[in-house]
């Protein structure tokens, strides 16, 4: 058992999953950042109930949010030029925007209606209303359920393996065909959840702190 | 535009059994996987409310282990595992187990939210008429939570149908995977991926706008504007 592990604990294979593991990051951060821009706005659109822009935001949302992941990185895979690492991170940018642009929707709706007209009286117009006045207390409203979605998109990268990337499930599952015996498949399986269950662990304290931080908007 | 020329769509439509063929096995996939984690979530739902301390570690143990992993990470560990246990079953069981448990911890969550929303006092007055504490959850918080937990439960439900699709990186014969052997073989697959985006839509867009229907309902009933009569 001892020869097993110690077969496995080589600097050889720490640096593989260390590559699938900045893999992971790199599809995380990029996802989380354009679909938080593409979100707000979509959710903004939702929101104010523009005949048009409204319903192509609905319609964005309702279409995507009712797609599998998985179809949508292998459709993105197989239709456009893209490198199938740039083509999951498209993909998952896409669908979570429309996630996000609930969650957006959500925080502005449950700001009281009244703030509008209060603002609208001392001479803001509806973009400063939005920037200075609703946006700020939505915010955070929006962070728990924002928190949790980008949690899901650090799990959903392991998804994007579903076309040969090699994020840190996929080379888990690469060094898996080297070393076959149960303790060492155990230990491979345990590394690799030990580092998801951090990084969804280092997020969900991250967004506590905010909304802590945060705790002075509380109307 | 011809990534969706149309005799790409008429070969798709000759062999629209291999699609309802993968249809099926989502279907009957999700559907048990639903039961199972339907039965988890009240199980550990009701451990994580329960007055014993080690009810609720167990179940704080068993959410937060399978909520901070990916469902694809558990699915390749149970692919993997149960072989080396000398234990052999069928790939889309093995979809259920996974996605049952997965989503038996959310569900978990949903019932004891569910269940913390009702008045502490209905349980100790219960107990006190000389109810047992699964009498208690039986006869009188489980029937008024389920009121509370029906619209999150059918947005689980949606999520499972949605990542029931993880068959296919297991070859486990769903829909997912019929269309992605299918359009493999043929290389069409602009037409594959477009129809089972509207069947997937068709199954879970409906869902969606039940539960918010119900959403609105209960927020509605609690704000005291809607007046039963």
């Amino acid at each position: 058992m001892i020869e097993e592990l110690a077969a496995l604990a080589q600097w050889h294979n720490l640096r593989f999953l260390w590559q699938g593991l900045a893999v992971t990051l790199q599809i995380s951060v990029l996802t989380i950042i354009s679909s938080f821009v593409l979100g707000t706005i979509l959710g903004i659109m939702r929101y104010s109930g523009h005949w048009l822009l409204g319903r192509l935001a609905a319609v964005y949302v309702e279409g995507f949010r009712a797609s599998p992941l998985i179809l949508l990185i292998l459709l993105f895979r197989f239709t456009t030029p893209l490198k199938p690492v740039n083509s999951g991170t498209l993909a998952m940018s896409l669908f979570t925007a429309a996630i996000v642009a609930e969650v957006v929707r959500g925080g502005l709706n449950s700001v009281d209606k009244g703030q509008w007209e209060a603002a609208r009286s001392q001479g803001f117009s509806w973009v400063q209303i939005l920037r200075y006045v609703v946006l700020p207390q939505a915010l955070r409203k929006m962070i728990p359920p924002l928190v949790g979605q980008f949690i899901t998109v650090v799990k959903d990268t392991s998804y994007v393996w579903v076309t040969g990337v090699e994020e840190l499930t996929g080379k888990g599952v690469i060094i898996l065909g080297q070393y076959g015996s149960a303790v060492q498949f155990f230990a491979i399986f345990g590394t690799i959840g030990l580092v998801y269950y951090l990084l969804c662990w280092g997020l969900q304290r991250f967004g506590l702190f905010q909304e802590r931080r945060m705790s002075w908007l509380t109307m | 535009m011809d990534r969706f020329a149309a005799f790409k769509w008429q070969a798709l439509f000759m062999d629209w059994r291999i699609f309802l063929e993968g249809l099926g096995r989502t279907a009957s996939t999700a559907g048990l996987a639903l039961l199972l984690s339907l039965a988890l979530g009240v199980l550990f739902g009701m451990l994580a409310t329960s007055p014993y301390r080690s009810g609720r570690s167990v179940n704080r143990l068993y959410v937060s282990l399978i909520q901070n992993t990916p469902l694809v990470t558990q699915i390749f560990f149970l692919f993997y595992a149960l072989p080396h246990l000398k234990i052999m079953i069928p790939t889309s069981v093995v979809g259920v187990l996974g996605l049952g448990f997965y989503h038996g911890a959310y569900m978990s969550e949903v019932v004891r939210a569910g269940i913390q929303a009702i008045h502490r006092g209905q349980l100790e007055a219960a107990l006190s008429q000389g109810f047992t504490y699964v009498q208690a959850m039986r006869y009188v918080i489980l029937p008024q939570a389920a009121e509370v937990v029906l619209p999150p439960m059918t947005n689980q439900a949606v999520a499972l149908i949605k990542n029931s699709s993880i068959l296919a990186m297991i070859s486990g014969g769903d829909l997912m995977f019929q269309a992605d052997s299918w359009s493999a073989s043929t290389g069409y697959y602009g037409p594959a991926y477009l129809t089972v985006w509207l069947i997937y839509f068709a199954l879970c867009f409906p869902l969606t706008q039940l539960a918010k229907r119900w959403e609105n309902k209960a927020a509605r009933s609690r704000s005291g504007e809607v007046k039963v009569a």
